[in-house]
């Protein structure tokens, strides 16, 4: 191994019972297991609401089906779009800036490792907290279960008259509470990012992963916190008797939309810029070249960031706004595919004319920039108002989000698992069986979501818990439902591999990508103290200019 | 194994980067600004719109006397933080103890104002919209500000015992900007509650 490990003469390691372990691991300030308990609750929760999404599915797959009741369906749709974001997507995007961040900018840890542990439990217990709802959520009123209105809970529907019992609470603290530990995560990559660099690490040297993950952190500063304070203001009327969001007494249910989206496009951004960040790294070194246009890309993070603030709206064009604030939406939300257009780009031209190796994180890398445009272009068809007033609600701007969210960021993510999974476990994942993931996956996701924009065209609107026959539905429906099970498949061979690896996979090496970021200069796991030696960095890959020393980077910066 | 080795060419002669105290408290005033921000919002949005009385003109009286001693409590926190950086530790710590005080005397007169509000004019933040983004607006407030005095009482319990010298200034000043920015705050809400809002 290399010389990069403190090796204690005359120690022995030796195995400590598991219940040390545990309490190691559930008391741990360590950027990388926080990191890991990160990734694995979400992975769980992955598995959840994969689960309630095929219950959605076998509920759609014919008409008149009667798998699931009207109130079970509704707590299925409710569950499935808040575990996803908020349990699932947020949490494991944290984890891997968690674990690459200060290993990418050649620190010792975070900045505040304690309060990135708090974060982390924060976010987790909203999860327990959420899904306690199933038990719970019936309280002394007898009324309800599981949160049943929506991942958005439009008002009024989030009142204590339309939601009795406490469904609704539960809902509104399990996402107040994840909230909360959002907040505390992004402060602390921002201060991580800007105080912990190591010498060297100019910010026009820092990886783009570094810079992507410090514009979204930004991005929830300013996003997330408007949720928490609708948050409280639902708190406030379901437990005080507040009016913020009572029509009965001249407040607005329209304002609960407005706050809810001002969180909620941005989201959005957040969860897709830290996609962004693992294509910058992944694309390069699987073609060989170093990324093309970095200043570019990182002007273009920080475009996307700063217009999808101003974009929220477009989510409500069916409320009926005036004309201004409908051209507005259109034009802002047009204008974000523009600094978007110029990352693919920046992406193919980093691919062109490389040596490109497609291994499993290239396949997903380059699934994820054709289902990306796609998605980016179903986006802009409902930006225009008029087509929105046609398509909002069915089961088109169902399968554009999804493709998104699945296509763009699901992909972008495995991508990043079978990339960094090595330097996390020091094993490499099985090619083979993930090749099979992949391909599954692959057919599995056209299936579904190219064809559930059909139905949406045809009309069928999203959350209705069955429909009539002779619509021309029936056949789009099973096909989409064969999709999702064709996925769930995929992800069970993923979570084979992830398992059967761990015990049996390759031995990784420090850097078996032979990749150029400081992560893969140290030993896989890396040691907890990181960095024996506190790296000093000369350019943007600071890797290549050790194996090239010949012809180093830093000569052209 | 591979051609990696660990000897990263020294080449940096100076590096220096901001305090990551600082940072993650400008990161939190940002943060804790949008909450406010949406606050705010939904007090102007709300405005007028109130079913039922009684209005705010009806029953708001400007707090200029205990707005006066919230905004100077930030010049003497500011003085104090300026006096432990330079080792002036018994400065510091009057400077602080009045900080303190001000800062209270900003809280009673919330609650003298809140008090007079439920038991004379009889609103709650159940009684009409006004109640409603009142209450929760200056209350958000007030709540940062008791966040910040306990905040400031902890440090001035340590300062008492002599635990608080040149060292910790960094600290003090992380608190101080917290302290600014409720200071901030007040303006802000007092502009849009006392001003506007009548």
């Amino acid at each position: 191994m290399s010389s990069n490990a403190i090796t204690l003469p005359g120690t022995q390691i030796q195995a400590r019972p598991w219940v040390d372990e545990l309490h190691q691991w559930l008391t741990t300030v360590d950027h990388k297991r926080l990191g890991i308990l990160y990734i694995l609750s979400a992975l769980l929760f992955l598995a959840i609401g994969g689960v309630e999404a095929l219950i959605i599915r076998i509920q759609l797959m014919h008409s008149h089906n009667n798998f699931v009741s009207p109130e079970v369906f509704n707590r299925m749709f409710t569950m499935h779009g808040t575990t996803m974001i908020f349990f699932v997507a947020m949490p494991v995007l944290f984890g891997f800036a968690n674990y690459l961040v200060p290993l990418m900018i050649g620190a010792r840890d975070m900045a505040f490792p304690r309060l990135n542990a708090f974060s982390f439990w924060l976010s987790f217990l909203g999860g327990l907290l959420l899904y306690f709802s199933f038990l719970g959520g019936s309280g002394l009123y007898g009324a309800g279960s599981a949160p049943d209105v929506g991942w958005w809970s439009y008002a009024p529907l989030g009142a204590r008259a339309f939601s009795p019992g406490h469904s609704s609470d539960y809902w509104t603290l399990a996402v107040l509470v994840s909230g909360f530990g959002s907040i505390g995560t992004a402060i602390n990559i921002i201060a991580t990012i800007l105080c912990l660099r190591c010498p060297g690490m100019k910010l026009n040297r820092m990886p783009l992963l570094v810079w992507m993950n410090l514009v979204m952190a930004g991005m929830v500063l300013f996003a997330v916190t408007p949720l928490s304070a609708a948050q409280i203001m639902l708190l406030i009327d379901r437990y005080l008797g507040g009016h913020f969001f009572d029509t009965q007494a001249g407040g607005s249910a329209v304002l609960w939309m407005h706050f809810f989206w001002i969180f909620g496009h941005p989201e959005v951004y957040i969860l897709i810029i830290p996609c962004f960040a693992f294509m910058s790294e992944i694309i390069p070194v699987f073609s060989r070249k170093p990324i093309f246009g970095y200043p570019v890309m990182v002007a273009a993070t920080v475009c996307i960031a700063f217009v999808s603030m101003s974009v929220w709206a477009h989510h409500m064009f069916t409320i009926g706004m005036n004309s201004y604030a409908n051209s507005f939406f259109t034009l802002t939300t047009m204008a974000v595919g523009v600094p978007t257009g110029i990352k693919i780009f920046n992406w193919i031209g980093t691919m062109w004319g490389g040596r490109i190796q497609f291994k499993t994180p290239m396949l997903f890398s380059i699934g994820f920039l054709f289902q990306f445009l796609i998605a980016g272009l179903t986006g802009i068809m409902i930006a225009a108002s008029p087509f929105d007033w046609q398509l909002s609600l069915s089961y088109f701007v169902v399968a554009h989000f999804h493709y998104v969210i699945v296509g763009g960021i699901l992909f972008a993510l495995f991508a990043a698992f079978y990339y960094w999974y090595p330097k996390m476990t020091g094993r490499m994942l099985s090619e083979r069986l993930g090749k099979w993931h992949f391909w599954l996956f692959l057919i599995g996701f056209h299936l579904t979501f190219d064809v559930m924009h059909i139905p949406g065209i045809l009309g069928m609107p999203r959350r209705i818990y069955t429909y009539e026959p002779g619509r021309g539905w029936d056949t789009l429906n099973l096909i989409i439902t064969i999709g999702a099970f064709i996925q769930a498949l995929a992800i069970l061979v993923f979570l084979a591999n992830l398992v059967i690896s761990y015990f049996k996979g390759d031995r990784a090496g420090n850097d078996p990508w032979d990749a150029w970021t400081l992560e893969w200069s140290i030993s896989s796991p890396p040691p907890a103290y990181n960095f024996a030696t506190v790296p000093t960095v000369a350019s943007r890959r600071p890797l290549w200019d050790l194996k090239h020393p010949e012809d180093p980077d830093s000569r052209y910066e | 194994m591979s051609a990696v080795t660990t000897s990263f060419p020294n080449t940096v002669a100076e590096w220096q980067l901001p305090s990551r105290g600082k940072v993650a408290m400008a990161g939190l005033i940002v943060a804790e600004s949008a909450i406010f921000t949406i606050f705010v919002v939904a007090y102007l949005f709300y405005l007028g719109k109130s079913l039922t009385g009684p209005t705010p003109r009806e029953v708001l009286e400007t707090p200029i006397f205990y707005t006066i001693c919230l905004l100077s409590s930030s010049l003497t926190i500011h003085l104090a933080a300026k006096c432990l950086a330079r080792g002036i530790t018994f400065a510091f710590l009057g400077l602080w103890l009045f900080t303190i005080a001000l800062g209270g005397l900003f809280l009673y007169g919330t609650a003298q104002e809140w008090y007079r509000l439920i038991y004379e004019h009889g609103v709650t933040i159940s009684t009409n919209l006004f109640g409603t983004t009142y209450y929760s607006l200056v209350g958000l407030h007030a709540f940062h500000v008791t966040a910040g005095l306990i905040m400031l009482v902890t440090v001035a319990v340590f300062g008492l015992s002599g635990r608080v010298g040149v060292k910790q200034s960094g600290h003090i000043e992380v608190l101080s900007m917290y302290w600014h920015f409720v200071d901030a705050v007040w303006v802000v809400v007092f502009t849009v509650v006392y001003v506007l809002g009548r």
